[in-house]
Formats: structure tokens, sequence, C-alpha cells
């Protein structure tokens, strides 16, 4: 089981869910990605569309100020 | 992983070659694929120059006059802005101020828009007008399409017109 990351606290919309999506799209059952991301908008949608999508958001935690670790797994 | 039934469904209309036009749709449809809806763009007319196989100017199609107007409509590299495109400058200047943002340019956007796939349709009727093939375009392109199988395709879901 492997673990990917992906920075997309440097993005904006639509790039930040898109960037998610196709990097979640290559993993393989029980893989992981870890997303950092900022608070507001991507913090409200990766997760959740990541979990309507049928992946498993494992945690959410706080890196500095306003940037984030989502936990994503396959 | 869920198996997710009644999954949403975007379909769009890409009639427009306009540069910022092109950014809405494939805005509005990467987006909307990362989000879980299926997505179908259909292209036609003015909209085919986004999808050609030359970006650039090139007296692509059949025919004397369908050839001339490949070479005045081009590829993807000459799509104008709708408003204030002063010669070609400002899709140039527009795709700076992009890039120093950070914000997806049109490139990017066509290249997420591939490897979400994408339903990339082209529009039969002004295929034959402009005397292009299947070959003129991206390989991306799954089929070309007429309305009867467009409104098939999209049926059940969202269709919107750009």
């Amino acid at each position: 089981m492997a673990t990917k990351n992906l920075d997309i606290t440097r993005e904006h919309c639509p790039m930040t869910f898109v960037k998610t999506k196709i990097e979640l799209a290559k993993l393989q059952p029980g893989d992981r990605l870890e997303v950092l991301l900022t608070e507001g908008e991507p913090l409200e949608n990766v997760p959740r569309s990541s979990e309507e999508q049928g992946y498993k958001v494992i945690s959410i935690e706080k890196v500095k100020d306003n940037i984030r670790k989502v936990i994503i797994e396959k | 992983m869920s198996t997710i039934t009644n999954k949403k469904k975007l379909s769009i209309i890409c009639f427009s070659g306009d540069f910022d036009k092109l950014v809405a749709a494939f805005t509005l449809a990467t987006g909307s694929s990362a989000v879980g809806y299926d997505v179908n763009i259909f292209f036609t007319f003015w909209g085919l120059n986004a999808i050609k196989k030359k970006k650039g100017r090139a007296f692509t199609g059949k025919g004397f006059l369908a050839r001339f107007f490949g070479f005045l409509m081009g590829g993807i590299n000459n799509v104008p802005l709708s408003k204030l495109n002063f010669l070609g400058a400002s899709p140039k200047l527009m795709t700076y101020m992009m890039k120093k943002r950070n914000v997806a340019t049109l490139k990017d956007l066509i290249e997420a828009a591939k490897n979400l796939n994408i339903n990339l349709y082209a529009c039969e009727m002004s295929m034959i007008i402009l005397g292009l093939t299947l070959d003129d375009f991206i390989p991306e392109i799954k089929e070309v399409l007429g309305v009867a199988n467009f409104l098939n395709y999209s049926e059940g879901g969202d269709r919107l017109f750009i």
C-alpha cells in the first residue's frame, strides 16, 4: 500500500479538486493520498467530493495557519 | 470503493471558439467531472477549433473554401478573446495573467479534461461544412455525433450551450 503526496495550496478552482481527482484515480485500492490544501473552498470540497465518489477520508489535520493535510484512501 | 448509482451528468454544447468561453466550458467540464459527474462536451462549428490536431493556422479540410476557412479559423493557439481581442494579443496577455496568478490556463484545462476521461465529441454537420474528418482532431475525440445521438447521450442530465 503506497502513499502519494499532493500539494494544492497554490491552486484555485477547479484545479484544486481536479488535480486531487486525477491523483486519486491513479491509486490502487488501499493506497493513500496526502493532500495539502488551504481552508475555504478546497477544504470544503475536496473531502466531501472524495467521499461522495467512494473514497475514504482518513483524517484532516492542521499543518500551519490556514493549511490542512487531508489523508484520503482508495 | 462503493458503487455510485444515478450518477449526475453534464453535457456541454461547445459552439464558441472564443478563448474566454472555452475557458468557461472547460472549467465547468473539468470541475464537474472531478466531483463525480459524467461529462460530455459536444464541439460544434467554431468550437471545433479547440480540438484540431494542428494547433496553429493550417489549411485543414477538404476543398478550396473549406481550406481557406480552416486557415483563417486556425487552431487552439489562434482562438480570440470574445471582447477586446486586439488582433490576438489579449489571449496571450490573459494566459500570462492566469499563469502569474496560478489559475489554470486553457491548455491546462484541456489537458485535465483528457486526464479525467471527459467524453469529447465532434458535430457531424459542421465537420461536413468545413470539410473536416475525425483525423483532423486530437485522438481523444471519441465519436462524431449528430443531434439525435447527442440528445441520447445527454438524456437525464443538465445541458449547457456555450
